[in-house]
């Protein structure tokens, strides 16, 4: 039975800390992360080649992406690196699910003792000692062969289930959730330091009910930032894994290819979209709307 | 009831991909359109486009995580 299981488990602990397979995981992506930029590094050229134009151009995408969003070309050099760091570390996270082995690698742990193993699946040599509650669905007068999903779940709690050893960090929860609260954290601060104690204005403001309104609706929204941003990550990289275990499962030659490739379409997109919104989450941020209107008013008289 | 769980994962995805597949066929087409008229601006109308495909997916992967916590939890 392929493991897909929501929550990642764990693999070790150094001294009371657990250890999950997808922080395991997270070590080792930023520890290559870290291991190719260095390399690079120490050998760098004024015309770059190889693997320091492709770090190079993902760079520059990033610089004019920010200045294009944020307008100044200062600013867009306060915020390309933590940007560029999302999306570096994003895309790292994301990419490491198509690596074979990923997943597939692991421990076998002893059947859990949490697995419920099912009433016996009855030989039909033996129906005529059946009591009927040994159906699960005893509402069904009729013997009914729900066998398939029990049986292999029966196999699972014999030999017990794999825990892989790397799981792609973006399908833990902990990660996506830990880097939408960063994300949103970071906004509220780049905008309390551009705009003093009146970005709190945008949420709690008391000179009409309108705005009140809108205040207390703007609040919720950053929450809804937090939520919206940890479940898009985590739902497309961990709906990919699935996807791919299953394709896999059921025919694990060449048919599986175009998912392959849509799960490293999806892996660039996420990375690129989580860094995106987070760059127009702090555009918005820094912007001051009362000066526009008292300007635009201004310019009427 | 193992069967229910089925039939409420496939519901769920099926209903919101509803949704989804109809903002995004607007989105797309509406960009298409975009690039029909002005094919310079390429580049910045496919950006903006993806970014606003991957807003109204969010939606329907946001569902597809409910099924797979119906299913596997």
């Amino acid at each position: 039975m392929v493991s897909i299981v929501l929550v990642p488990e764990q693999i070790f602990a150094i001294g009371a800390m657990p250890v999950t397979n997808s922080l395991f995981t997270t070590w080792v992506g930023i520890g290559v992360v870290i291991a190719i930029v260095l390399t690079v590094r120490a050998r760098l050229s004024l015309v770059p080649r190889g693997m320091q134009l492709v770090l190079e151009s993902v760079y520059t995408f990033f610089a004019n992406l920010c200045e294009s969003v944020l307008g100044s070309k200062a600013l867009a050099e306060k915020a390309v690196p933590f940007i560029a760091s999302i999306f570096i570390f994003v895309f790292a996270a994301n990419i490491i699910e198509v690596i074979p082995g990923v997943g597939t690698i692991g421990i076998r742990k002893e059947p859990a003792h949490d697995v419920e193993v099912p009433v016996e699946v009855t030989p039909p040599a033996l129906e005529e000692f059946v009591p009927e509650t040994e159906t699960p669905t005893g509402y069904y007068a009729e013997p009914y062969q729900v066998a398939a999903p029990e049986k292999i779940i029966e196999e699972a709690a014999e030999e017990g289930h794999l825990v892989p050893l790397f799981r792609p960090p973006s399908t833990d929860l902990n990660t996506t959730l830990a880097l939408a609260l960063i994300s949103v954290v970071v906004t509220q601060i780049v905008g309390l330091k551009a705009l003093g104690v009146r970005y709190l204005s945008k949420f709690i403001n008391f000179s009409n009910p309108i705005s009140f309104f809108v205040g207390i609706l703007e609040l919720i929204s950053e929450f809804a930032k937090i939520i919206s941003f940890a479940f898009r990550l985590f739902g497309n990289i961990f709906a990919g894994e699935v996807l791919l275990t299953v394709m896999l499962m059921l025919v694990p030659y060449f048919v599986p290819l175009p998912f392959y490739g849509l799960e490293v379409f999806v892996a660039i997109v996420q990375a690129f979209i989580f860094a995106a919104l987070t760059l127009i989450f702090i555009k918005i941020a820094i912007t001051d709307h009362h000066e526009e209107e008292h300007s635009a008013q201004g310019r009427h008289v | 009831m193992p069967e229910l769980k089925f039939i409420a994962m496939g519901l769920s995805v099926g209903l919101a991909a509803i949704g989804s597949g109809i903002g995004m066929g607007l989105l797309v087409g509406k960009a298409l359109e975009a690039i029909g008229r002005n094919p310079e601006a390429t580049p910045k109308i496919q950006t903006n486009m993806i970014l606003g495909i991957a807003f109204t997916e969010a939606l329907t992967i946001f569902a597809l995580v409910i099924a797979l916590i119906i299913r596997f939890v």
